[in-house]
Formats: structure tokens, C-alpha cells, sequence
């Protein structure tokens, strides 16, 4: 029987329509809007100004806190502004517009397509270039990566476990990239293991994209200590605690962080990301995007640079088709629903997802009948219709008490409530409270 | 382009709402309904049509002029009120208590707590045993079933199995009772009793049906059933002249309506499988201990609403936090 984690989790419909897609590059538009909070942590600080050149791959924002991640032009040009823009949150965020001129790379950078499988670099050189390519996890949490790979003393890493589960419904990014970066994708495996310094890395793959297994085993056998390990289907397998729960049957401890049994984990575009920055001296200046949707024309995989307004995407992809009543930048179950089509590719955005006016609307809302279905499903072990219940009562003793701060947003409650309660929104709103409250009392 | 929706994930929904599971219940309770109308006639047709009938109104005037919300009879749950409480009566009930039986249902049972999913009690339990206590020569006249098919009056009423165990000394001599059915007529249903408890067969088919839909899980019946097997077992094993055997306890009385459509109600049953497990457990050893040692000769309905009066302890259970109690070995 096929592994995969325990406790919950649901099986929402797949529909991969991108799947056998081939990622396609798209040309950076005349415009490229560079947000400035493209990570988890610190927002980066620009260290250019209004007219300055720059060149495609130049540092051109600093991440200059531990938590933080470098900024690099995605295109050749001149600074055109450094203004606000509404992001995917829809507020408006520090960016730097860029205008294109030509397609000059910075000095050093390796654009050619020759793989490189020889590790030059360093356990050092290889964690302080990760830093300074600005990588962080493309999965969509974009958590620094070089944080990751710097190990906490008095732990110690012994797996280094691959994401490529990729169990949003829709999104086929990572699903293409393991079919047609393969080589790539293993040779930034086996960077990341001398960076943590691991014998052993399980790439994580759900059953459902058997072309991804077979290729990928095939391959791992001439990448020593790799071993490529499908998985059976079911949501939110990608959420990292569920994935190692599945992978080795560690439960990682509530509050604690994977590396507190033995674990880091790395998102499979992120593996190439490393790949190219520390073989090939290219920052992460570029990302696969999947454009899907059931009324979508051309559901596509494109090869983006970072800038990109989405819209130059959604033209690609055959236009926005009539009647479409949301935009979501990620895949349906933890996407965000984005106000416009002017908002640009970030290094976190794995997909743009069109759905229609019906699909757009939420289910009708009943009382809450106590079916207890949201617990069956909740991968945390919670018990949601209390802590959404709590999230209405603004009774944040009982949010904290039920443990609101393990809740890892992935929606399985939500999906499944006949009663189409909003529970989800009531326990975001217990989490926010509960984290105030927690940080205040820390003081 | 038109105005883009803003809202929190998810971004989609399992297919399937509750009025949903409220459909998939009434067609669980059809072939017993249909069953219920061969077995008794135009009797059962009348109760159940004043029964639903009634259920809906009163629902849909309290919510209008006593709670002043938006009328929530579509979302089914009167309908399937209505309808357990039909199947909870004989069928020669008289009109005039049939719809004061609905009004203290759906007034009492479920509105007056603030409607679906907020009561406690089993509504159509509450109106059951209301009618039982207030009139209980009219709610303990059985018809028998086949010979009375034909009409609504004039018809010719018997004892229930259960009631003939109660009034003889003994379980050898109730079974040498002429009235008393064999198994097999039992399992069809060809016995007294309320309109749609008799027919064992048929009440499974439904619970069939909404454990292949999941609309029930099988924690409640099956710990019910082991409840009531075990004791009644353990008794009869005592003394098999004396005691009931378990086969006769699952067969007669509401034993089946109770553990597949009653005890199972969602919102009047714990919410964790533990939980279940107790509760359902609990049911079928109250009822065995009502129907040999009470003054009734049937305990299914006050079992299961004792036992929903347990229901917020039991939902106390807690299920096994991710990452609480940690063991990697």
C-alpha cells in the first residue's frame, strides 16, 4: 500500500488540466514591477535609485536581516521608479519598477543549458550563495532558504526531505519542472544535502503523477542517496508535518519545526532554483507559473521572470474567459483571491487559477448540524467547529486552549462543512488574536 | 471584465450541503415509508401526511412569528421530523394528536432551542414521548398489520411482540402465545407496532443507503447493536426460558428505527468516534435494561434520549492532537 500521512486530509478533485503542458517562457514585458516583499520575514531594502542601469540578475534589493532574502532584476534596463503597487494581499507594497532594455546579463552568470553536475562549491560557499541568489521556497510559503540550511546548533539533520507533492488541485508547476528539469532538479538535491551535510533525501511525489515517479527514479539511480517515493493521493500531503508524517512517520512536535526530528524540507522548484544559483551563478530571477482554470483555453505552464504583471500571463493563456468571478493567485485551497490583473509574479506565486461566477460563489450557510466531519478531515487533530465557533465569539481563551496556533490553514474543514460554515475565516481570525496575545504576554 | 470576488481559501467546496444529507435521509426512510403503507393502509398514508404536513407549518410559522428569520423549511430537516415521527406512532393515531405530536416536535423539541442543529433532544423522540406519556391508550393500539390495510376505520389492533413478552411470565411462554409472530414475519415487518418500525428489512435498506453515502458512519449502530446484544446475551445465557434472546430484542419494537435513524442523528449524537462509541454502547444497554426491567415494555426511545442528554460530556473527548503526545521511535 502506498504511503501517506495518517490523521484527516480530503480528497478534493484534481483537475490537472496543465498537466502535459510543456513550460513555455514568456519575454519580460516592456514594464517589470519587482515587489520588495517577495519573502517570508523582513521586506528587502532597494539599494538602487530612480534612473540607475541595471542588468538582468544585478542586485537590486538587500535582505538585510537574518530573515530576509536578496532581490535581483529580473530583466536588463533602468530603474524607472521606486513606488507602491497592490501585491497579491491587495495592499499596496514597496516596489521597483524596472523598465527593459535589452536582455544584458550580470557578469558570471552561466545562462547556457549544460548541465552541471560537479559540486564545486563549499558547505559554506554553497549556503551563502543560496543567500545571495535571494532563494526562498518556492512552494509558495517563501521562507528564506538559507535559514533552512543553516542548522540550529544541537540539531542535527538527517533527511533532507524534497516537496513534490504538489497536492494544490489544479497547480502542475513542480509536476512539469520534475519531467523537464530532472537532470537539474537532482544535481540541486545533492546541493542541498552537502549543504546539510545528509546522506539521504526522499522526494516526495503523490501517485498521481506517475510520469514524474517513473522519470525521476530512473534518473536518482546515478544520484547517490536520493530515493524518489510516490505517495497516495490525499490533501494537504504538501503541508510540510504531513509530508515527513507520510515520508518516515515522525510526527514533527506542535509548535516545533522539522529539523526537530531530523528533517529539513525543500519545495522541488526550489531544488532547481539552488541548482542554477550555485551551479550556474544565476539568482532566482525566474519561476514556473501554471495558468489553469476549467473555462481557461490554453491551460499553460510559463517560465517566467519574476515582474511579470500577470495580466502579459492570462493573454498567453488564450485571455480571462466571460464570466470569471475570481482570480486566485495559488491553487483553490490556500491561494489567495487576488483585486486585479496588474499585480506581478512574485518568487512565491506557483499559479494563477480563473474561476467562474459560480465557482466564485460560496456554498449556502446552515447551522452548524455537528456532523464532526471537520474534525474527521482536520490534519491537526483540532476540532474546527470549536475554534470557528470560538473566532464568533471572540473567545480567544478557548481559541488558544484549542490549540488555534497548530492550525495550518490548508482549508480541509472548510471544504468538507455541509453547513458551508466559514470556518477557516473565524479561525484566521482566532490565530491572528491568539499570536497578539501570546507575543504580548512575552514581553 | 466584471468585479472579481475577494474572499478567504478555501476557493472550493465538497460537493454536497445539507439539505444534501437531509435528501439522502428521506430517501433511506422511503422504503420503510412504502413498506409502512402495504403493511397498514390508508392509516399510515394519514399519518404521515398530517404528520409532515404538520412538522413544515409549524416550522415555517415559528421561524416567521415567533423567531422572525428567514424560513429554513427548505433545507429538509421538518420533512425528515415529520417523517420519523410517523414512523414512531401507530397508524390509527388520531389526527388532532398526530399534529400536536408535530407541534411539540418541531415547537419544543428543536425550535424553541433555535432550530436546526441546535437541539439537544432527537425532536421526533421529544414528540414521541410526549404523545406516549399523554396518551397512552391511543399511542399503544397496534393495528395488525395486512388485515387492517383496507380502511381507516374498524380496525383490528393487537399487541406488540414486546407487549406480550411484558405480560407473560416469561420469554418460553410468550413465544407459545398465538399472537406472537415468527422471526421471519418480524424481519418483514408483519407485526404490530408503530407505522415505521416494524419492517426490519426495509429499515435496513435505508441504512444502507446512508452508509454508502456517508451520511452516517457505522460507530453508533454497530456499538449499538453490540450494546444490546451483549446484555440482552448475557441475560438470556442466564436463563434462555426466562429472558429474551438477543435475535427476538433486534427484531421487535424500534430496535432498528432507533439504532440506524434515531441514535445516528447528527446533531443529537457525540461528534468524535470515542464519543459515538460510548454513546451508542450506552443506547443499547439502556434499552435492553428498560424493555426487561421497566414498567414499558420498549426502551429504545428513552435510551436514546437519555443518552443524548450525555451527548455535550461526551463531545468533551478530545481527538489525538498532531505533534501532542510525540513517540518517533
Amino acid at each position: 500500500m502506498l504511503k501517506t500521512f495518517k490523521m484527516g486530509g480530503v480528497h478534493p478533485e484534481e483537475n490537472k488540466f496543465a498537466e502535459n503542458s510543456r513550460i513555455e517562457t514568456i519575454d519580460a514585458p516592456e514594464l517589470m514591477y519587482v515587489m520588495l516583499n517577495q519573502n517570508l520575514g523582513a521586506p528587502s531594502v532597494a539599494i538602487v535609485k530612480k534612473g540607475d542601469t541595471v542588468k538582468t540578475g544585478q542586485l537590486i534589493a538587500k535582505g538585510e536581516v537574518f530573515i530576509s532574502a536578496n532581490v535581483h532584476s529580473p530583466v536588463s534596463g533602468t530603474v524607472e521608479k521606486i513606488d507602491s503597487w497592490t501585491d497579491a494581499s491587495g495592499y499596496r507594497k514597496p516596489v521597483i519598477i524596472i523598465k527593459k532594455e535589452g536582455d544584458v546579463w550580470d557578469d558570471g552568470i552561466d545562462t547556457s543549458d549544460s548541465l552541471v553536475k560537479e559540486i564545486s562549491a563549499s558547505k559554506e560557499e554553497i549556503v551563502e550563495l543560496v543567500k545571495a541568489s535571494g532563494i526562498v521556497g518556492l512552494g509558495g510559503a517563501t521562507f528564506p532558504t538559507h535559514v533552512k540550511l543553516m542548522v540550529p546548533q544541537g540539531k542535527k539533520a538527517e533527511y533532507l526531505i524534497i516537496n513534490a507533492v504538489e497536492c494544490e488541485p489544479y497547480l502542475t508547476a513542480d509536476h512539469r519542472v520534475m519531467l523537464e528539469k530532472g537532470h537539474e532538479v537532482m544535481v540541486g538535491i545533492q546541493v542541498l544535502m552537502k549543504a546539510l551535510d545528509v546522506s539521504k533525501a526522499l522526494v516526495g511525489i503523490e501517485n498521481n503523477k506517475p510520469e514524474a515517479i517513473s522519470h525521476l527514479t530512473k534518473i536518482a539511480s546515478s544520484y547517490p542517496g536520493i530515493t524518489v517515493q510516490g505517495l497516495k493521493v490525499k490533501y494537504p500531503q504538501g503541508a510540510e508535518k504531513q509530508l515527513i508524517k507520510a515520508l518516515i512517520n515522525r510526527e514533527v512536535p506542535s509548535g516545533k519545526l522539522p529539523i526537530e526530528v531530523g528533517c529539513v524540507v525543500q519545495n522541488v522548484g526550489t531544488a532547481l532554483a539552488v541548482y542554477e544559483a550555485v551551479q550556474k551563478r544565476k539568482p532566482l530571477i525566474e519561476r514556473v507559473v501554471t495558468v489553469t482554470g476549467k473555462n481557461v483555453k490554453k491551460p499553460s505552464n510559463f517560465m517566467v521572470r519574476v515582474g511579470t504583471p500577470i495580466s502579459l500571463l492570462l493573454e498567453k493563456a488564450g485571455g480571462i474567459p466571460d464570466g470569471t468571478g475570481k482570480i486566485v493567485n495559488g491553487g483553490p485551497m490556500m491561494g489567495k483571491a487576488i483585486p486585479n490583473t496588474d499585480i506581478p509574479v512574485t518568487k512565491g506565486t506557483s499559479g494563477i487559477l480563473l474561476m467562474t461566477n459560480k465557482e466564485a460563489a460560496r456554498v449556502k450557510e446552515y447551522n452548524c448540524i455537528r456532523c464532526g466531519r471537520c474534525t474527521t478531515v482536520c490534519p491537526m487533530g483540532l476540532e474546527p467547529f470549536l475554534l470557528g465557533l470560538a473566532g464568533e465569539n471572540l473567545n480567544w481563551e478557548i481559541a488558544e486552549k484549542e490549540r488555534s496556533m497548530d492550525c495550518i490553514e490548508c482549508g480541509s474543514c472548510q471544504y468538507t462543512c455541509p453547513s458551508g460554515r466559514p470556518l477557516l475565516d473565524n479561525i484566521r481570525l482566532c490565530k491572528l488574536k491568539v499570536g497578539q496575545i501570546i507575543r504580548n504576554r512575552n514581553k | 471584465m466584471n468585479m472579481l470576488t475577494i474572499s478567504g481559501s478555501p476557493h472550493v467546496h465538497a460537493r454536497g450541503d445539507a439539505s444534501k444529507i437531509m435528501r439522502i435521509v428521506i430517501l433511506a426512510l422511503l422504503p420503510a415509508m412504502v413498506g409502512s403503507f402495504i403493511l397498514f393502509g390508508l392509516g399510515a398514508v394519514q399519518v404521515f401526511l398530517v404528520s409532515v404536513l404538520s412538522c413544515i407549518v409549524f416550522e415555517y410559522l415559528i421561524q416567521k412569528f415567533l423567531l422572525k428569520g428567514k424560513s429554513t423549511i427548505g433545507d429538509g430537516s421538518a420533512i425528515i421530523t415529520g417523517m420519523l415521527l410517523a414512523f414512531n406512532v401507530p397508524s390509527n393515531l388520531p389526527i388532532w394528536i398526530m399534529i400536536i405530536g408535530a407541534l411539540v416536535a418541531i415547537g419544543v423539541g428543536k425550535m424553541s432551542f433555535g432550530g436546526l442543529g441546535k437541539n439537544p433532544f432527537n425532536p421526533a423522540l421529544v414528540g414521541r414521548v410526549f404523545l406516549l406519556i399523554s396518551w397512552p391508550v391511543q399511542m399503544t393500539s397496534w393495528p395488525k398489520p395486512l388485515s387492517s390495510a383496507g380502511g381507516l376505520t374498524d380496525v383490528v389492533t393487537g399487541p406488540t411482540p414486546l407487549g406480550i413478552l411484558k405480560e407473560s411470565d416469561g420469554f418460553a411462554q410468550a413465544m407459545s402465545n398465538t399472537n406472537m409472530p415468527d422471526y421471519i414475519s418480524m424481519l418483514w415487518g408483519n407485526m404490530g407496532g408503530s407505522v415505521g418500525e416494524v419492517s426490519a428489512i426495509l429499515l435496513l435498506l435505508g441504512a444502507i443507503i446512508m452508509l454508502a453515502t456517508r451520511v452516517i458512519t457505522w460507530h453508533i449502530p454497530v456499538s449499538f447493536l453490540a450494546g444490546a446484544v451483549l446484555f440482552s446475551g448475557a441475560l438470556w445465557l442466564s436463563d434462555s426460558t426466562y429472558y429474551a434472546d438477543p435475535v427476538f430484542h433486534l427484531l421487535t419494537g424500534g430496535m432498528m428505527l432507533g439504532v440506524f435513524f434515531m441514535a445516528t442523528d447528527m446533531v443529537t449524537s457525540p461528534m468524535n468516534p470515542v464519543g459515538m462509541l460510548i454513546f451508542g454502547f450506552m443506547c443499547g444497554l439502556l434499552t435492553i435494561l428498560i424493555r426487561v426491567f421497566g414498567a414499558y415494555p420498549e426502551g429504545v426511545s428513552f435510551a436514546i434520549l437519555i443518552m443524548n442528554a450525555f451527548v455535550p460530556l461526551l463531545n468533551k473527548i478530545k481527538p489525538k492532537r498532531f505533534g501532542e503526545v510525540v513517540n518517533n521511535g
